[in-house]
């Protein structure tokens, strides 16, 4: 990593005296570049906005009693919808799997070709290069802008201005009006915002995540990436040495000197290099940096400049690849006459691989094996245990039936106890010689009250534990929750 | 002002030419967006004078062209509130006790409305889980002094028992000590039997012939001959566990002697119908009902 201190602006007081912490952002105009890069990530950016514009309107048939839309966050519900997988509230540790192997992916990425994230799929990334392009369609290329910027005023910028900002305006309008689609039924909701009856929470969401997107991709741009982000710290301490990273390799491009210059060097037998210094890398770079400084923490690995330069070297006839996805290692070997060494099956990408694959089937065997019943139990605090006028004892219980199937479901409650011990429930069940016959509807929860009594003379300790059972007798599904009997400590009995 | 610009030559801003033993002022003015923020604010200020409620009158204050008034905003709120009450509520009022208990989602409703109007209506004689106390019956249980149905509680509730109420209940346990119609002898003998008719020990020497003349005599009018009581008179039944202010020879000597007259006060009016079916609901559900 190369530390640069930027001179430019450095104070003017006498020598000795440091440079100042603080340097004014310097505006960044990136040029136009064509190639194999550039249409990669024209390619990349078309998947992902398709994919966060478009999906909210994806339809998943889930029967007459949920949502049909494929990707939902149903706050009023409780519910998270993602195609086939539907979670309930206490089932979001699925997300903190879902991080996990997020994670286990970029470091997985950037063991492999550095900070692919950051350069083709970072929504920073993804929206400040739409942006951009507006900004390049309406105000012309990066000689255009630079020129603009530094005239006066006139008619014609303020009407160039007004357009691009209107256009920015409305992309980062509809990235919002997008987010507010996740979180309710996407057709009502559009319909709703176009006849302005949309809910209050609507409209404030869209608003604030239209100022973000114009603010963070209009405005603040690759300083997101160099002053907000923790990845570039965190990725420099993850990278190894075989790591690809869009490299400039001058083994090739040093010295640098004009094609010319080049011309005459090389038939006097002088070393010249292939870089020719006419910096179409740092024109097109939307870090507004020099990649031939070497690696460094603004740049995110694009591969702009690879194009930039690539397209120079067809146009003066010498072999392209100047700037490429290299490494040390291999501009070192090739500088000895050695041949290029490639690993990328190494420990480091086999462990972040091994892991991935782990989590990624711990988590769907989870998913395709968890409980679509459940029961839960909590004992009455207060009183917490009631003599009864036969002599005998009571306790009171608030039982919680779980079902998640998408059908209403017969249940049947019993009770694993002390001797003797009874179970009734209050309301709406039906005894059967198995027990109490509960239906729950479909996708919820139903709570009941439950009373255990024991018969007179039962001589029960303090504390007896009690299992209660729920059985579904159609699919022999069960499930069991334990909890106490309690009684008046025996020395206490009168 | 000086007429030409003076430069500090440290830091290189312009001094406002104020000058303090030798010290300069530096003109350093207010960030511009800060000073915008201002604008902005004085603007966004006057708009609201003129738009809402803001300045004070001798009388009154001025109202502002929106007509917004807080205090219309909450008669709204709970207007909302209380018909989206009328609208789960007129259920619960459609249907019989039964059918409440019956259909989950009333059977929800009911005791998630009981349960918050118990704590804030009854919770205060017969405790947080209606485990009562000496002198306030033990909700939980499986005695009922005038009933355990849904319709009993109801009445109960909706009438009181020794209430002001018209239709309340009624019934009287006479202070045969204080009115002289039984000595202590009597009394003493009379509550040994009525220990020994729900099993309990009696003590030794205890004149239990006397106890079940008197017991005859005077008691079992009301609560049985064999001590079953009656939930016509709300006496309470003698030959079971449930005292309900206390089981020892004392206790039961001050119950005769004394009399008991405990009161529940009468729900109706104070309570809408709603509330009190859904407490009905709520009590039969504690310890099952009847």
């Amino acid at each position: 990593m190369t530390i640069r201190a930027d001179t430019s602006t450095g104070g003017t007081s006498g020598a000795g005296t440091p440079p100042p912490l603080y340097a004014p952002q310097k505006k960044v105009y990136p040029q136009s570049v064509s190639g194999r890069f550039r249409n990669i990530k024209w390619a990349v950016m078309g998947v992902t906005l398709g994919i966060y514009y478009l999906l909210p309107f994806v339809r998943w048939d889930r029967g007459p009693d949920a949502p049909n839309q494929a990707v939902l966050v149903d706050f009023p519900g409780r519910r998270f919808y993602f195609f086939f997988i539907e979670l309930w509230p206490q089932e979001v540790y699925y997300f903190t799997g879902l991080l996990i192997l997020a994670a286990l992916t970029l470091f997985l990425m950037n063991a492999l070709a550095g900070r692919v994230w950051c350069g083709y799929l970072c929504p920073q990334t993804v929206w400040t290069d739409l942006f951009y392009a507006v900004e390049r369609w309406v105000e012309g290329d990066r000689r255009e802008r630079m020129k603009q910027a530094s005239e006066p005023w006139t008619a014609r910028h303020v009407r160039l201005a007004a357009t691009k900002h209107g256009i920015w305006l409305l992309i980062a309008w509809w990235t919002g009006g997008a987010w507010v689609l996740y979180f309710a039924d996407a057709p009502t909701l559009v319909y709703e915002l176009a006849t302005f009856q949309a809910p209050m929470m609507a409209w404030m969401w869209i608003g604030i995540l239209t100022f973000t997107t114009y603010l963070l991709a209009g405005f603040a741009r690759e300083q997101v990436c160099t002053y907000m982000c923790p990845w570039p710290r965190i990725q420099a301490a993850l990278t190894d040495e075989w790591a690809l990273n869009v490299a400039y390799r001058y083994d090739r491009g040093e010295p640098r000197v004009s094609l010319k210059e080049a011309t005459k060097l090389r038939a006097a037998g002088e070393p010249a290099g292939d870089c020719i210094d006419c910096y179409q890398c740092v024109a097109v770079c939307p870090t507004g940096i020099d990649i031939r400084d070497g690696a460094q923490l603004e740049c995110i690995q694009c591969g702009l400049c690879i194009d930039a330069c690539d397209n120079v070297m067809a146009r003066i006839g010498r072999p392209t690849g100047l700037i490429a996805y290299d490494n040390d290692i291999n501009i070192e070997r090739r500088r000895e006459g050695l041949p290029e060494l490639w690993r990328f099956v190494r420990p480091r990408t086999v462990i972040y691989a091994v892991v991935i694959a782990l989590v990624g089937s711990m988590m769907l065997w989870s998913l395709l094996a968890r409980d679509m019943l459940g029961v839960s139990v909590i004992h009455d605090r207060n009183p917490v245990y009631v003599q009864l006028s036969d002599g005998g004892l009571r306790n009171g219980y608030t039982v919680r039936l779980i079902n998640k199937h998408n059908a209403p479901r017969e249940l049947v409650l019993s009770l694993d106890g002390p001797p003797g011990a009874r179970l009734e429930v209050v309301g709406a069940a039906t005894q059967r010689a198995d027990g109490h016959l509960v239906t729950v509807g479909p996708d919820t929860t139903r709570e009941l009250r439950a009373l255990v009594s024991v018969p007179p003379g039962s001589d029960l300790a303090a504390s007896t534990p009690v299992t209660f059972h729920i059985t579904d007798p159609d699919t022999g599904e069960r499930e069991a929750a334990a909890d106490f009997f309690r009684a008046p400590a025996p020395a206490n009995t009168p | 002002m000086a007429d030409k610009k003076d430069i500090d030559e440290i830091s290189g801003v312009e001094t406002t030419g104020h000058e303090w033993d030798g010290l300069k002022e530096l003109n350093n003015p207010l960030p511009r967006w800060w000073l915008w923020v201002l604008y902005a604010t004085i603007i966004w200020a006057v708009g609201y004078w003129i738009l809402m409620p803001s300045w004070p009158l001798i009388n009154d204050h001025t109202r502002g062209l929106l007509g917004h008034s807080d205090r219309a905003v909450v008669v709204e709120r709970i207007e909302a509130l209380e018909a989206l009450r009328r609208e789960r509520g007129g259920r619960l009022i459609e249907a019989s006790l039964d059918e409440v208990v019956e259909t989950p989602a009333l059977l929800e409703f009911a005791m998630a409305s009981g349960r918050g109007a118990f704590g804030d209506n009854c919770a205060g004689c017969h405790g947080a889980g209606g485990a009562g106390a000496p002198g306030y019956p033990n909700l939980n249980d499986d005695n009922w002094l005038w009933g355990g149905t849904l319709e009993d509680i109801q009445e109960s509730i909706l009438y009181g028992i020794r209430s002001d109420h018209p239709q309340t209940r009624l019934g009287d346990m006479p202070a045969f000590g204080r009115d002289g119609i039984l000595d202590i002898e009597e009394m003493r003998a009379v509550a040994a039997y009525v220990r020994g008719l729900s099993g309990l020990e009696v003590a030794e020497g205890a004149d239990l012939d006397l106890g079940a003349t008197v017991y005859a005599d005077y008691c079992a009018a009301c609560h049985g001959p064999a001590g079953e009581g009656s939930r016509d008179l709300g006496a309470p039944d003698l030959s079971n566990n449930i005292w309900l202010y206390g089981a020892d020879v004392e206790t039961i000597v001050t119950s005769v002697r004394e009399g008991r007259a405990s009161v529940m006060p009468a729900w109706e009016g104070r309570l809408d119908p709603v509330t009190t079916k859904a407490l009905a609901v709520y009590v039969h559900s504690l310890g099952g009902g009847e």
